[in-house]
């Protein structure tokens, strides 16, 4: 696996020492789930959930949600009722 | 009873009988388990946070309520705690996690809901593996639950809280959630009844996810009674929750009372290969005789698949976790890396500063499981075999009412027995992992002790929606050998 890649892809940022370690571990594991390579799954549907339900409609109606307030109660930077954030236009 | 010292000894039924005959109120019963708590919490660990206040208030009102005649239920005034996934408005909710440190919950979880409608005193939050994701609370950010029996052992996970709680008397019943086994091994290892009920019976509305079509939530107790009733008020459709499901839910409480026959149970002839410790297998074959002796047949059964569940369940799971855990990006409501400093800098420094190792592990081998040129040999394939699984139970079922195997291969392992090893600690759910993906019902019973004295778990997994029937199964058991009331000395 490369490491760097997947955790790019996952949004994570690991320390020299974490990649090194689950370099190794999540080499194991994937040894461990080559099992998987040896079942025959020939015309077998996936199950994505044990019970589908399908078409969960619900009646379109207005209910309150929360304030701004509540909404920006755990953001980690607000002001003006919106979430602060870095910069992400570049110029 | 008299002597209120004790009270945090009762089960919720008993709690229940004394709030009724007035020989208790609901704030002597919250103030018993607040010094009880205060008393043995240092030593275990089971609570991140608990609001006091809150909880003696809602003591009061139940205290109110029954003055005037008007209990919402038969577990009105009774402390339930919640596993720190569970939304509960206004309180903290961390998933164990630092990235959620400063996080209140702005709602309550539909669980939440239906406890405060039933009167129940909603309590403190209780420990857990960051996320739900490990077998040990020791992958919990504010440091392991111990084993109440041995403080020196895990309690399970990742509903190691919820399970100390109990076993600690530091509650009558808690909830926890269970995506691979993380109700019932952790009740097997500390020696309670847990239960993971079918998936859409309890709806996960307000509970942090880890993987969607996996998790449930569901209640540990002392003894079957209990967890029939929390499960009672907990179950039921939710509109917020769109793969809950519209079926009846039944008395369960009711149904355990009535005069059961005893019916046939499968043995899995997988499920008790090598692997297995001797004083679990010992205490199991215990178990069945006990079952014989009561009229039950016991028939030997075949589960094939059963070795592909633990790959099938690390590809679905992390995959679902990756995905999920997405949300905790540093910008709405999680805490900010102070070192980022571009778009991208937000999510990955910090995830990588807020996450645990674990959690890290999973989201990266779930992406790696969903990505581009590996989805087709990783994720579609675990969905297929998953429906080789269900396949599997199903023709089972076609033979017995329920099938009965141990919860856990061992008793309570020691800490950092497994913790570097991540497939060592996967396979301690090895018994557990395929009920999820085949969204059965499943509920660990105390049955015995090992010789050094360490609680040991009989699972017994039964038919979707049939959690009446398993109930029974479980209680005709439990009501004679009442083993979830051994208390350990703390």
């Amino acid at each position: 696996m490369d490491i760097d890649y997947v955790a790019n892809l996952a949004r994570i940022e690991l320390t020299p020492e974490e990649r090194k370690k689950f370099q190794g571990q999540l080499g194991d594991v994937l040894v461990y789930f080559e099992k998987l390579q040896e079942v025959n799954v020939e015309g077998v549907t996936p199950t994505a959930h044990a019970f589908p339900r399908f078409n969960v409609w619900d009646e379109d109606e207005p209910t309150t949600g929360f304030t701004s307030d509540e909404a920006l109660k755990n953001a980690p930077k607000s002001r003006n009722d919106q979430i602060v954030v870095p910069k992400v236009i570049e110029e | 009873m008299t002597d209120h010292s004790e009270i945090f000894t009762l089960t919720g039924s008993e709690l229940s009988d004394g709030l009724a005959s007035g020989q208790f109120s609901s704030e002597e019963v919250t103030k018993s388990y607040l010094s009880r708590i205060k008393e043995v919490d240092d030593k275990v660990h089971a609570f991140l946070s608990y609001d006091e206040e809150d909880m003696l208030d809602q003591a009061k009102s139940s205290d109110q309520r029954r003055a005037s005649g008007k209990i919402l239920g038969p577990l009105d005034g009774v402390p339930v705690c919640l596993k720190d996934v569970i939304s509960a408005k206004g309180q903290p909710l961390t998933a164990a996690s630092k990235i959620l440190e400063k996080y209140r919950s702005p709602y309550d979880a539909t669980v939440t809901i239906k406890l405060k409608k039933a009167g129940v005193v909603v309590g403190g939050r209780l420990n857990l593996d960051e996320f739900a994701m490990g077998s040990s609370t020791e992958n919990s950010a504010y440091g392991p639950t111990c084993n109440p029996w041995d403080l020196g052992r895990v309690p399970g996970g990742s509903s190691g809280g919820s399970s100390a709680a109990v076993a600690a008397r530091e509650a009558p019943l808690t909830l926890g959630s269970d995506t691979g086994g993380s109700i019932r091994q952790p009740a097997s290892l500390c020696g309670v009844v847990g239960m993971k009920p079918t998936y859409g019976r309890v709806s996960r509305y307000g509970l942090a996810a880890f993987a969607s079509s996996l998790d449930q939530i569901g209640p540990f107790s002392q003894t079957v009674e209990d967890t029939a009733q929390l499960l009672e008020i907990i179950s039921g459709h939710d509109p917020l929750d769109s793969t809950s499901y519209p079926t009846p839910v039944p008395s369960f409480s009711n149904e355990i009372r009535q005069p059961f026959k005893p019916c046939k149970l499968g043995l899995p002839k997988e499920f008790f290969g090598t692997g297995m410790d001797d004083d679990v297998r010992k205490s199991i074959e215990q178990s069945i005789q006990w079952y014989r002796d009561k009229g039950y047949e016991l028939v030997e059964i075949s589960l094939p698949t059963t070795e592909l569940s633990i790959p099938v369940y690390y590809v679905i799971a992390t995959a679902e976790a990756s995905s999920n855990l997405a949300r905790y990006d540093g910008i709405r409501y999680t805490s900010r890396s102070e070192h980022a400093e571009n778009a991208i800098d937000v999510y990955a420094k910090s995830r990588g500063e807020g996450f645990g190792e674990e959690v890290k592990r999973r989201c990266i081998l779930g992406a790696y499981g969903l990505s581009s040129g590996y989805y087709d040999a990783y994720y579609l394939r675990a969905q297929k075999t998953r429906t080789l699984i269900r396949n599997d139970f199903d023709k089972a079922f076609e033979q017995v009412d329920a099938i009965l195997t141990p919860t856990s291969p061992t008793p309570a392992f020691k800490f950092g027995e497994k913790s570097e090893d991540p497939i060592s600690m996967y396979l301690s759910d090895i018994y557990t992992i395929s009920t999820n993906l085949a969204g059965l019902p499943g509920i660990s019973i105390p049955c015995g002790f090992t010789e050094n004295g360490l609680p040991i778990g009989m699972q017994l997994i039964g038919q979707a929606f049939e959690e009446g029937k398993l109930l029974s199964i479980a209680h005709d058991y439990d009501r004679e050998l009442q083993l979830g009331r051994s208390q350990p000395s703390l």
